[in-house]
Order: C-alpha cells, then sequence, then structure tokens
C-alpha cells in the first residue's frame, strides 16, 4: 500500500517528464531562429514605446535648451513688448488663458456632467433622438478644432452674438471644443458604478433622480473630476481655434472678459516664434516650457487623483 | 431608539397604503428635463458648426463654379490672378495624413500589442499615463519642436534628400505621426483587451507562442477595433493645424507632391487666411468656409466609418 502511494507521484512524474520531452521534440525543430523572430519582435514593441517616451523628453529637452536664458521671472510678470525684446514675457497671455479657463470650467461642469446623468441614467434608447444625441456627440468629438474656430468666428465674434474679438468668445469655443471630451469621460465614469447600487436605493423607496444624486454621481465623482482636469489641460494647450477668433493680435494691455482683444499662452508663443528676431524665438522655447510644465503638473493631479480614487466594484 | 423607528415606520406600512408616489414630483421632471436640454446642447453645436460653415457657401459658388473648385490644380485666391481649384491644399493635406500614418500605424500597433498582451499590469499602469501626457501636449510645442529641432536635424542626418527651404511637409507628418500614437495605441489596446480570454488559451493549448497568439490570433481578431484606431487617427491628422502650419509652412500654390519642401494643406491655409488681413465679405473671405465645409465633410466621413467599425467589433463580442 505504501509503495504504490509513493509509486503513483513518480510514475506522473514520469508521465509528464515524457510528455514535455515529446512536445518540446516536436516544437524545437521549428529552429532556434523562432526564437530569435520572437525576441525581435519584444524588441521592437520595446523601441516603439520608447519613441513615445523619447518624443516628450526630447520636446522637453529642446523647450528648456533653447529657452533656457529667459527662465526668469520677467516671463511671467512682464507683457509682450517689441521694444524691449529681451525682457518681454507672458502676463498677458497668462491672464489671458486663466479668463478662457474660468469660461471653459463655469460651461463644461453643468452641461458635461448634466449631458453624462442624462445619457446613462435617464435617456431611453429605444427613442430616436436620444440615439442621435449620443451619435451625434460621438461625431463632435472627432470634428477637428479649427472647425469649432471657424463655428466662434461665425456666431460669437460675428453673427448672432457679435462679442467681437474678445476673451469671451475665445472661451465660449473652447469650451464647445472639449465638451464631447468631457461628457464621453463623465459617462465613463457614471458606468463604471455598479447598477447594484442604483438599484439598492430604488429598492429602498427613493426616486431615481434621488438615487442618482445621493449614491451613484457621489461614487462617480473622481472620474468625472479626472475628466474635467483632463478637459482643461487640452483647453489650455489649444491653439488653433482661438487663431480663428483673434487671439493672434498683440495685445500688451490686460484684457478685460467681454472688451478689447485677448491673448492665450499658446498663441501668444506662435506668435513670438513666427518673428524675425532671435530673442523671440528664445521667448517662444521658454514659453513652451512654461506650457509643459503647468500641462504635466495639471495631468499629474488627474492622474493622481485616479490612482487613488479607483475603486474595484 | 432605532428600533423603535423601525417598528413604526413598519406599523404604517402595514395599514395598506397605496404604492403611488405622495406626490408628482414636478421638481424632480424640472431636473431630469434640465439634463435633456444639457445633452441636446450638443445637437445645437452641430447645427451651428453646419449653419456656420454653408451658410456662406450659396454666395461663393455662385461666384466661383464648383466645377473650378474641384478640377483647377492651382489654389491662389488673393492672388492677382486667383484661382480657386482646392486640389493642392487637399493633396497637401493627405501627404501629411499619409507620413503620419506610416509612423503612427506601426509605432501604435507594436504599442498596443505590447499594452495588451505582453506587459504586466505594474509596467501597463505606468507606460498608460505617459501615452496620455504625449496625447496631451499641446501641438503648438510639437510644431515648434519639429521646426526649430527635428526637421534640421533630419536634414543633418540626410543630406542627400532633396530639402528645400525652411519647411518640409514630410516632417510636419512625422510630428502629425507623433501626436497620434497615443489615440491609435490606446484605441487598438482597448479592442484586443476586449477579445476573450477563450480564444487565446485555446490557442496556447494548441501549443502556439506568445507571438504567435498576439499575432494570429488577437490581433485577427480585433482587426475592426483597429482599424477604427487607424481610421480615428488618420481623421485627427486630416484635422491638425498648428504643427502643419509651423512645419508645413506656407507652399506654392499649384499641385506638388514632394514632402521635402513646404506644402499648404486645408488646416494651414484657414488658419493663416483668418489671421491675415482680408476684408470679411469678400470671395477670398468665403473661401474659410468653403474649405472648412470640405474639411468638415471629410473627418466626419472618417469619423463614421470609426464609428461603424467600432460597433461591428462590439456586436462580435459583446
Amino acid at each position: 500500500m505504501a509503495s504504490s502511494l509513493t509509486r503513483v507521484p513518480n510514475r506522473a512524474g514520469a508521465a509528464v517528464a515524457g510528455a514535455r520531452a515529446t512536445v518540446r521534440g516536436g516544437f524545437v525543430k521549428q529552429g532556434s531562429w523562432a526564437d530569435v523572430g520572437r525576441a525581435a519582435f519584444v524588441g521592437l514593441m520595446m523601441i516603439a514605446l520608447s519613441v513615445a517616451v523619447i518624443a516628450i523628453f526630447a520636446i522637453l529637452a529642446w523647450a528648456f535648451v533653447e529657452g533656457r536664458t529667459r527662465l526668469d521671472l520677467d516671463l511671467l510678470t512682464n507683457g509682450p513688448s517689441t521694444a524691449r525684446r529681451a525682457t518681454a514675457g507672458y502676463s498677458v497671455a497668462i491672464v489671458g488663458t486663466l479668463q478662457i479657463i474660468a469660461g471653459v470650467i463655469a460651461v463644461i461642469v453643468p452641461l458635461g456632467t448634466g449631458a453624462a446623468i442624462y445619457l446613462e441614467q435617464f435617456a431611453d434608447r429605444s427613442k430616436w433622438y436620444n440615439r442621435l444625441i449620443e451619435l451625434n456627440i460621438q461625431n463632435l468629438a472627432g470634428v477637428p478644432s479649427i472647425v469649432f474656430g471657424i463655428l466662434g468666428l461665425a456666431f460669437f465674434v460675428r453673427g448672432p452674438f457679435s462679442w467681437g474679438q474678445v476673451a469671451a468668445a475665445g472661451s465660449a469655443t473652447i469650451a464647445l471644443l472639449v465638451l464631447p471630451t468631457v461628457i464621453l469621460a463623465s459617462r465613463e465614469a457614471i458606468r463604471a458604478v455598479p447598477s447594484s447600487i442604483l438599484e439598492g436605493s430604488l429598492a429602498l423607496g427613493v426616486t431615481r433622480w434621488q438615487a442618482v444624486r445621493k449614491q451613484v454621481l457621489p461614487a462617480a465623482f473622481p472620474g468625472i473630476l479626472t475628466g474635467i482636469i483632463l478637459a482643461i489641460s487640452r483647453a489650455i494647450g489649444e491653439a488653433a481655434p482661438l487663431l480663428l477668433v483673434g487671439a493672434l493680435t498683440f495685445v500688451t494691455f490686460y484684457p478685460s472678459f467681454f472688451e478689447g482683444g485677448f491673448s492665450a499662452l499658446p498663441v501668444l508663443i506662435y506668435n513670438y516664434a513666427g518673428r524675425a528676431q532671435v530673442e523671440f524665438q528664445i521667448l517662444a522655447a521658454a514659453g513652451v516650457l512654461l506650457m509643459l510644465v503647468i500641462l504635466l503638473a495639471i495631468n499629474s493631479v488627474a492622474i493622481w487623483l485616479r490612482a487613488r480614487y479607483e475603486r474595484t466594484w | 431608539m432605532s428600533s423603535s423607528t423601525v417598528q413604526s415606520a413598519w406599523s404604517g406600512s402595514s395599514t395598506g397604503r397605496s404604492l403611488q408616489a405622495d406626490s408628482p414630483r414636478y421638481g424632480e421632471k424640472i431636473i431630469i428635463g434640465f439634463l435633456f436640454l444639457t445633452s441636446a446642447v450638443s445637437v445645437a453645436v452641430t447645427t451651428a458648426i453646419v449653419i456656420a460653415l454653408f451658410q456662406p457657401l450659396p454666395g461663393f459658388f455662385s461666384e466661383i463654379s464648383i466645377v473650378e473648385f474641384f478640377t483647377e490644380t492651382e489654389w491662389s485666391p488673393g492672388y492677382s490672378d486667383p484661382k480657386y481649384g482646392v486640389w493642392p491644399i487637399v493633396v497637401g493635406t493627405f501627404i501629411v495624413v499619409i507620413t503620419a500614418m506610416i509612423v503612427a500605424i506601426p509605432l501604435g500597433l507594436l504599442s498596443a500589442i505590447y499594452l495588451s498582451e505582453y506587459a504586466p499590469d505594474r509596467v501597463r499602469k505606468t507606460i498608460k499615463p505617459v501615452l496620455e501626457v504625449l496625447e496631451g501636449i499641446p501641438t503648438v510645442a510639437t510644431g515648434l519642436f519639429a521646426f526649430f529641432w527635428l526637421r534640421p536635424f533630419l536634414e543633418y542626418l540626410t543630406p542627400w534628400l532633396p530639402w528645400s527651404g525652411l519647411f518640409s511637409t514630410g516632417v510636419a507628418g512625422v510630428a502629425v505621426g507623433l501626436i497620434i500614437i497615443p489615440l491609435v495605441a490606446s484605441v487598438s489596446d482597448d479592442a484586443m483587451r476586449s477579445v476573450p480570454r477563450s480564444l487565446r488559451e485555446g490557442a496556447y493549448a494548441l501549443g502556439a507562442s506568445k507571438m504567435r497568439v498576439a499575432l494570429r490570433v488577437v490581433v485577427p481578431a480585433a482587426i475592426s477595433g483597429i482599424i477604427a484606431a487607424f481610421v480615428l487617427g488618420a481623421s485627427r491628422a486630416v484635422g491638425e493645424t498648428m504643427v502643419v502650419l509651423l512645419v508645413a509652412g506656407a507652399g506654392s500654390p499649384s499641385l506638388s507632391f514632394n514632402p521635402f519642401e513646404g506644402i499648404q494643406t486645408m488646416t494651414a491655409y484657414i488658419a493663416s487666411r483668418a489671421t491675415g488681413e482680408i476684408a470679411v465679405g469678400t470671395i477670398v473671405y468665403d473661401t474659410i468656409f468653403a474649405v472648412g465645409a470640405l474639411l468638415f465633410l471629410t473627418t466626419l466621413v472618417f469619423n463614421i466609418i470609426a464609428i461603424r467599425f467600432v460597433e461591428k467589433f462590439r456586436e462580435v463580442y459583446d
């Protein structure tokens, strides 16, 4: 009895070893070239991934090397000037960008979350208009930013609103541009909340809106906030639509939201870069570095937020 | 204390209260109506875009025949002898798109295969944010980098190529390619990750290597999602403005296929024309809207194709 107990594992072990040898014998004949091919494939994938990383560092390194002589306080406190090229800065553009961002937040927070809540929790998908809205948002997310610039030009600068070339027009244009991505991100955050949470509260007799407001939204909040922060970081870097609503003019004063011209960080960088004097090109590189540092900080907050509050239900 | 409230709640309901809500809750109906309106804003935005783009077109095409617009091979609005053939800037756009796809398809797809099939969870969690950061870099930064550094660097590496002038459409395409790698990679990665595990395990059970499973099983199974990723990338490349404006610059008004010199694209034309000194209401000003409408329709077609492919993919595996 005892001997058979010790022999069984041995026999099984021998069978496994035999089977393994047979399989190996069958496959090793493919030759070591197959191993070389597999290793080369892994190498190729590593190279592909490193290109993305190298690109980020190359842009940062270029901006630092090129703009290092202008990384001073003047960059933040001085406005644009053609007379004092060596001490010109981005103050006016920073204020313009802050105004634009304030307007963008005021638009995308209610509209983005509202639309996402409606589409995820209240929309009856058998109704044609709800499907139209969904398809429309997907399409809108793929419309080129410069087309939003044309929209801003035709509706906010001239046409029905006729605000002129002011920060409000730039702000409204950028807000509409990032709105679809906020809606899509918020929808995903709401969808990630398990339906059992909603159903549990519904079973206790609350209305659907109460359940959504008190249970689903708090649970989805970190995801929605991440989407909004990423949209803001995109809004800071957008230049093309602002070119069309008049941000390229060389504004040397602090603009008000509805009056006078305005400027924005990425547009002033573009403006400086297009000037012949080398001081302005250095200033443009310093501006790129400034903008990238701001954006990296914002993105890190978003990524940290997502990692911190990511829950597996 | 709490037990007594529970008790009273129970006794309250035992008297046969109706399950009907006590109040019609008009407040909530208003809230839901407001939520509906917020989502309807996007439809209004699309409508406004269509109006903005197409409303000036009847006036434009009454002066410039639509035949000239699509057959003439010179684009020189505002010149002394203006020609309005849109082909040169359409060709410029597609040179940028094709170069971008040559860069982004292999790099994006290989990155996606690694992320979905090879990367341990920990590595995946660090690489994904890095790709997001690359996607979030403002295009004006990428454009300046490509103009001031990448273009001279590539010319230094390959002096035998026919570089001419400060601008290069090809380099613009390479820079746009870098920008769309994250998009291509993340959409393909999503597609490959939603391929059912059983397909992979079946292939492993037959003795296939990891590479064979990735290339012969997972990629073909996810192919419609991957194609959607490519189409979305191409659509993004068509609409890219700042990089093209900076690196491809203002090209000659006639047709050119040379990626080593500057060529104007649809987006760069709109941006440079809108920032120039052109009187509102003139025919030259209206070209902004004609080219914008063409650009909008092009990306619309691309986006619809991509959405179709994604839907097809979902049908198979959901």
